[in-house]
């Protein structure tokens, strides 16, 4: 208990950004949906279509919603420059507004479709202009419904900006992905009950003013006004003192080994002197346009991720020509400077439970073919998508009976528990050890090489004070090393550490 | 149509010597106390705030003394004017519904079924007091209603229609006389019955 309380204290930043934004976006949903409610109570067409465009958009699952703004954001770049952000605050934004819209719209349009005629037809009967009838009859009459309407999109804003983490915005979202991804459960519920209390505590304020339109009462919607008012001027405030252009960002994808070396790359620079902040979490698809963007300073990536996402090449020519052959294009492309290698790979394998590989005799992906209908097979999320598996598909001419999505760390679960024959395991991963699997070879070669590679952006590229205190790393991490760190986040129960405690034990491990 | 809440299909609307379709709709509405069956009192604002609209629309402030004048006009306490509108009963508020049409010193004063809603008592006082409101103001006022005996008891003109066409344009003491055609000695022909079918009740009844 004391520990998630000792959490939500160190949560103040990010709480003000999960305000400025929610508020942004609720604000930037009022704006367009109040106009738009005026002009549908007076054109039926627009109407439907308005209403019919705001329920679409809420079929879509928010976290969908909020990766399509990067690549609509990368394509408007024709239009609008090279500034334009794709990561962060703005798609945050425009993704979080529109999902606010439905709510406001909707409550606007019944309310105002549910005037009393009479009352419409003394406002006109009494010689009332347009502008008039509007601001003296309709948008008083209206307003607690509309301030309902908003009541609800606040509360749904805020709990869907939990997850603009994945492009890259520091949100209350933060906490709960390190911790579902390192299993760290004080971290998942530091970061809900922050949320969801933020979220009682606007539905509370907003009910105020409601009840103030509703009743006619000044001083009570007016409270209800400047309380919230106050709470993001606080946070407006809060955030703005922490702003620092000489901060290293730090990013990191959604697992552990990501966190801890995010964790290890910091406390170098710190040691260092410099002042470094962590961008947790990021959705992998994402972490690389954000540091050749300089949304973010460093990461580390993986030389098959980029072979295969950014040089879109299929082919597999072997693990020094293809690191040989990134570092030149990125130089030459985007900008990014490739450190080096840190010394292990953290590559897709297929791996599977001993006692049930031992059970059906298999120890490749050959073998592993004929069994494969009546097998089920765990990936993460992105993995079926992925070139490695249509390589390894078509390689071996492999298929599965059933194909299930996992997070990482649900993944291993999945397996020991039978739910899953097979997994696409990270050769990384401590729990391979851990679980005594058995990773199955790959004779046709047909999975490329992942060796983990510190990049920074363009903006720190010719920065020789941060090479020299990073170069320690390249070279210097085993995979044996990298799978003990994981595994002591990866674990539960003694012995589970926090990503940065492991970082400082690897440290040690590796002599620095 | 008068006051160009309907535009008409056909034909011109004068109101003075002027089309009603080229003048400025909002103000045009501002000359012309508007008085219907639904009454329309704004909700949201207190009773003397309802009644001071049509000043406050065109730019002046309806002085609280102005406003209790209007409310003894349709016999209402002056107090009343701090009230919301649903605490009242229908008839006060079509009775604030008629102070707020007179508001603005209108030059025409519509009421279009203004006495539909109420009850028959409430209504035939109403209907007295807005003749009397007539005679004393010397106002121009068009009643629409489909109750025969109040337009002959109320007005000093009937015009009958039907379906769109003006088929009698006669007196209330013509029309009881047998003029204006089948269709207005229709309608005249229902009070006069109920009229007598009463005085034969009456009369039979103080025989027994």
């Amino acid at each position: 208990m004391s520990e998630i309380l000792e959490i939500l204290l160190s949560l103040g930043d990010k709480f003000a950004a999960h305000i400025v934004l929610s508020a942004s976006a609720i604000g930037l949903g009022i704006l367009v949906a109040l106009p738009l409610a005026v002009w549908a109570s007076r054109s039926a067409n627009v109407s439907r279509i308005a209403l019919g465009f705001a329920s679409l958009v809420q079929t879509i699952p928010a976290l969908a919603l909020l990766a399509l703004f990067f690549p609509i954001l990368l394509s408007l770049r024709a239009v609008f420059g090279e500034d334009l952000p794709t990561l962060g605050f703005l798609p945050a934004l425009l993704a979080l507004a529109l999902y606010a819209l439905l709510p406001i719209l909707r409550n606007a349009v019944t309310a105002q479709a549910n005037l009393d005629p009479g009352v419409l037809e003394a406002a006109d009967g009494v010689g009332m202009t347009g502008w008039q009838k509007l601001t003296l009859v309709e948008a008083p009459l209206s307003a607690p419904f509309v301030m309902a309407g908003i009541r609800t999109a606040s509360v749904w804003t805020i709990g869907a900006a939990t997850l603009s983490t994945t492009i890259g915005q520091p949100s209350l979202g933060d906490p709960i992905f390190a911790g579902l991804q390192t299993q760290n459960w004080a971290l998942v519920v530091a970061g809900c009950i922050a949320s969801a209390g933020l979220a009682l505590v606007v539905d509370a304020l907003l009910g105020l003013v409601e009840r103030g339109f509703a009743n006619r009462k000044r001083w009570q919607s007016g409270l209800g006004m400047a309380a919230v008012a106050l709470g993001l001027i606080t946070a407006l405030v809060y955030q703005s003192g922490g702003d620092d252009e000489d901060t290293i960002v730090i990013a990191s994808k959604q697992f552990s080994e990501q966190y801890i070396l995010a964790q290890l790359i910091g406390s170098r620079l710190e040691e260092a002197g410099y002042s470094v902040e962590y961008r947790d979490g990021l959705g992998s698809a994402v972490v690389h346009s954000a540091v050749a963007s300089s949304s973010i300073d460093i990461s580390v990536d993986y030389t098959g991720t980029i072979w295969t996402n950014e040089l879109e090449r299929t082919d597999n020519p072997g693990r020094e020509i293809m690191y040989e052959t990134i570092a030149v294009w990125e130089r030459e492309n985007t900008g990014v400077r490739v450190l080096g290698r840190l010394g292990f790979e953290n590559a897709y394998a297929f791996a599977m439970r001993g006692d049930r590989a031992a059970e059906l005799g298999v120890t490749s992906l050959e073998e592993l073919v004929p069994f494969g209908p009546s097998l089920t097979v765990g990936g993460d999320p992105e993995f079926f998508e992925r070139p490695e598996w249509i390589a390894v598909r078509d390689a071996y001419g492999m298929r599965f009976g059933e194909t299930r999505n996992f997070s990482p760390t649900f993944m291993y679960n999945a397996l020991r528990s039978g739910e899953a024959d097979v997994i696409s395991a990270y050769t990384s991963d401590g729990r391979i050890a851990a679980d005594r699997l058995v990773v199955l070879e790959d004779p046709r070669g047909a999975l490329p090489s992942y060796d983990a590679m510190l990049m920074m952006s363009p903006r720190i590229a010719e920065d020789e004070g941060i090479a020299r205190a990073l170069r320690p790393l390249i070279g210097a991490i085993s995979v044996e090393a990298m799978r003990e760190a994981n595994f002591a986040v990866d674990r539960e129960g003694e012995g589970k550490l926090s990503p940065k405690d492991a970082a400082a034990q690897l440290a040690e491990n590796i002599g620095l | 149509m008068v006051n160009t809440l309907v535009t008409p299909s056909g034909g011109r609307v004068l109101f003075g010597d002027d089309d009603v379709t080229t003048l400025k709709q909002s103000q045009l509405r501002r000359r012309v106390g508007y008085v219907f069956q639904g009454i329309g009192l704004f909700p949201h604002f207190t009773v003397g705030e309802n009644i001071a609209i049509g000043p406050r629309l065109a730019g002046e402030k309806l002085p609280a003394a102005r406003i209790a004048q209007l409310l003894t006009l349709v016999e209402l306490e002056p107090d009343v004017a701090s009230r919301m509108p649903d605490e009242l009963s229908g008839g006060q508020r079509q009775r604030v519904g008629v102070a707020r049409a007179l508001a603005g010193d209108p030059e025409l004063l519509i009421m279009d079924e203004p006495f539909g809603a109420l009850d028959p008592i409430t209504r035939d006082a109403l209907g007295e007091k807005v003749r009397e409101l007539h005679d004393k103001l010397g106002l121009t006022t068009i009643m629409v209603t489909h109750d025969m005996a109040e337009a002959l008891l109320l007005a000093d003109r009937v015009l009958v229609m039907s379906y769109g066409d003006l088929v009698a344009d006669h007196t209330p003491r013509e029309l009881l006389a047998g003029k204006g055609g089948e269709i207005a000695q229709g309608l005249v022909a229902v009070p006069r019955q109920q009229a007598e079918k009463l005085a034969l009740m009456e009369k039979s009844g103080a025989a027994s």
